[in-house]
């Protein structure tokens, strides 16, 4: 052992077969570091929530909460946006489109929302899936104007939170046994040929009268579908679930019920405006 | 200048090279050269330390927030909620809805510690592969779930979730669902008596809008939702997760319940 480390350090004392321990001190930096972090974990503690009371912990002088803050930084963006918001929230639906820094805002918020809340349905690109419409085209089931969209939206489809929500009910006409099994062969061929060509040719006479007696209410009497009721075009070669025979079997005998939450519970009024504006320019609009 | 100073001291344990006064350190030698003491004192300073972070949590009044609305899994929720557990739901989605901006545009109000007082474990999750569920509850339709637990990519082209189409097929009749209420119970969850009793018959009428279920919402009240909801005859865990899904985040009406800002 170096004797001049020795005498400037000294030893701990311990001492094993003449081997000793040199009591080296702590280097400088490191001890004032360590003094530092003291020093800021008092501080720390008084300026921040830290040390349980009787009833609640000292809220620190600074006031701070994770809470508090997530408003205030809700508050600031609903403060920077509030003027906009507000204007497209009281504008007239129909004249949003034509006002140039509205449209855009609306578009823009609205491709936000549609991203967060519809694309798990509707899909990111709005092109639907099956039994989820497609909102590119220009085929709608309860309309296409700005303010049917905009109805949509806020009460949405067959949902049980929303009295206002837009309802119809097709009738099983399989499973309740309204129409015979050989009806129904006859009215998916008399469908099928609306658009395209039937199965069997041979059943689309008996097919027209079974549509006419049992779906023309509904679908009217030239198969071209009723909004008010949100009742599907059957002469566009558009489906949501699919025009093959089997398909359409199947939807005849058991019915679909479509369903799409209500969003005016949670969307305010420009968000659901925004959205509305949205999907009414990405291509379908009327 | 290191060098011009004094040397310092040798040990302060080394009692011979300095004045004959006994301080805390050299006291402290004597836990240094005895380990069962050196143990017992250890044991000690550690439960200290641990009571003093954790008792708080159980009186403090901002970390007991009374929170209006919560009540105890119904049977077929609670029985959808263990499918959940066993199939890893958590393993890629979180339960828990941080409180920062994004988070709350995104999935709606930050998460309320109360809204899993009667998740035993919780759900909160530490990764998010899929989106938070927290509040994923009437977000979607019964028949999006279903068609979204069959195959994903159905109806979500980019979603990498694995498909559960083998859940619709699996009929479940509940015959333990009263067993899993007493675990909970054992637990702290306040299951009443009666809601025991009638925990397999709950968990029928829930899953079925023309049985009666007038029983079910007077024990477990208004808001739990009845419906068949994976659209099948039967009881299915489809059923069980959909509707255990359904109410995910519900419970807490938010329009008329405002959290303390400064918890």
């Amino acid at each position: 052992m170096s004797n001049d480390l020795k005498d400037k350090h000294g030893t701990t004392g311990h001492e094993w077969d003449g081997i000793e321990e040199l009591n080296t001190p702590l280097p400088r930096w490191w001890l004032w570091t360590l003094y530092a972090c003291i020093v800021w974990a008092v501080i720390y503690s008084i300026a921040y929530p830290a040390w349980p009371m009787i009833k609640s912990a000292t809220p620190g002088f600074l006031g701070y909460s994770t809470r508090a803050e997530v408003a205030a930084d809700i508050a600031a963006v609903e403060t920077s946006q509030a003027g906009i918001n507000q204007q497209l929230a009281s504008a007239e639906l129909t004249e949003i489109a034509a006002d140039g820094d509205l449209n855009g805002y609306a578009v823009s918020q609205g491709g936000a929302v549609f991203r967060t809340w519809c694309a798990q349905c509707h899909g990111s690109g709005a092109a639907g899936a099956k039994g989820y419409p497609n909102l590119l085209d220009d085929d709608w089931l309860w309309g296409g104007d700005i303010e049917a969209i905009h109805t949509t939206v806020s009460h949405g489809i067959r949902n049980t939170e929303d009295d206002d929500a837009r309802y119809s009910e097709m009738p099983a006409f399989g499973r309740d046994e309204l129409l015979e099994e050989e009806q129904i062969d006859q009215v998916v061929n008399f469908v099928m040929s609306l658009s395209g060509t039937p199965q069997d040719a041979g059943k689309v006479e008996a097919g027209a009268l079974v549509f006419e007696e049992n779906c023309a209410a509904c679908h009217t009497e030239d198969g071209t579908g009723d909004r008010e009721q949100g009742a599907p075009n059957l002469t566009d070669a558009i489906w949501l679930y699919g025009g093959d025979y089997a398909t359409l079997k199947e939807t005849v005998t058991n019915a679909r019920f479509g369903v799409m939450p209500a969003w005016a519970g949670r969307l305010n009024e420009a968000q659901i405006r925004a959205v509305a504006v949205y999907v009414h320019q990405l291509g379908g609009g009327e | 200048m290191a060098q011009e100073k004094e040397p310092i001291p040798t040990s302060a344990t080394d009692a011979g090279a300095r004045p004959k006064r006994r301080t805390l350190l050299d006291r402290h030698a004597i836990l240094e050269k005895n380990a069962t003491l050196l143990l017992v004192f250890s044991f000690l300073v550690v439960t200290i330390g641990g009571a003093v972070e954790i008792v708080p949590l159980f009186y403090l009044q901002n970390t007991i927030e009374d929170v209006e609305g919560m009540r105890p899994y119904t049977p077929l929720e609670l029985t959808g909620r263990d499918i959940y557990v066993r199939e890893g739901c958590y393993v890629c989605h979180s339960q828990m809805i941080r409180p920062m901006r994004d988070e709350v545009e995104r999935y709606g109000h930050y998460s309320l510690a109360a809204e899993s007082k009667y998740d035993h474990p919780f759900q909160w999750g530490s990764k998010r592969t899929g989106p938070d569920l927290a509040r994923v509850g009437g977000r979607y339709s019964d028949e999006w779930h279903v068609d979204h637990l069959h195959n994903p990519q159905s109806v979500v082209p980019e979603s990498v979730m694995p498909k559960y189409g083998f859940l619709e097929k699996r009929m479940i009749e509940g015959e333990y669902v009263a067993d899993l209420l007493k675990t909970h119970r054992l637990v702290g969850v306040p299951y009443t008596d009666e809601m025991i009793e009638n925990a397999q018959a709950d968990f029928a009428a829930q899953a079925d809008p023309d049985s009666d279920y007038d029983g079910l919402q007077e024990r477990y009240g208004l808001k739990a939702q009845v419906r068949n909801f994976d659209g099948a005859p039967g009881v299915s865990e489809a059923d069980a997760l959909i509707a255990y899904l359904q109410m995910l985040g519900t419970l807490v009406d938010f329009s008329t319940f405002t959290p303390d800002a400064s918890r």
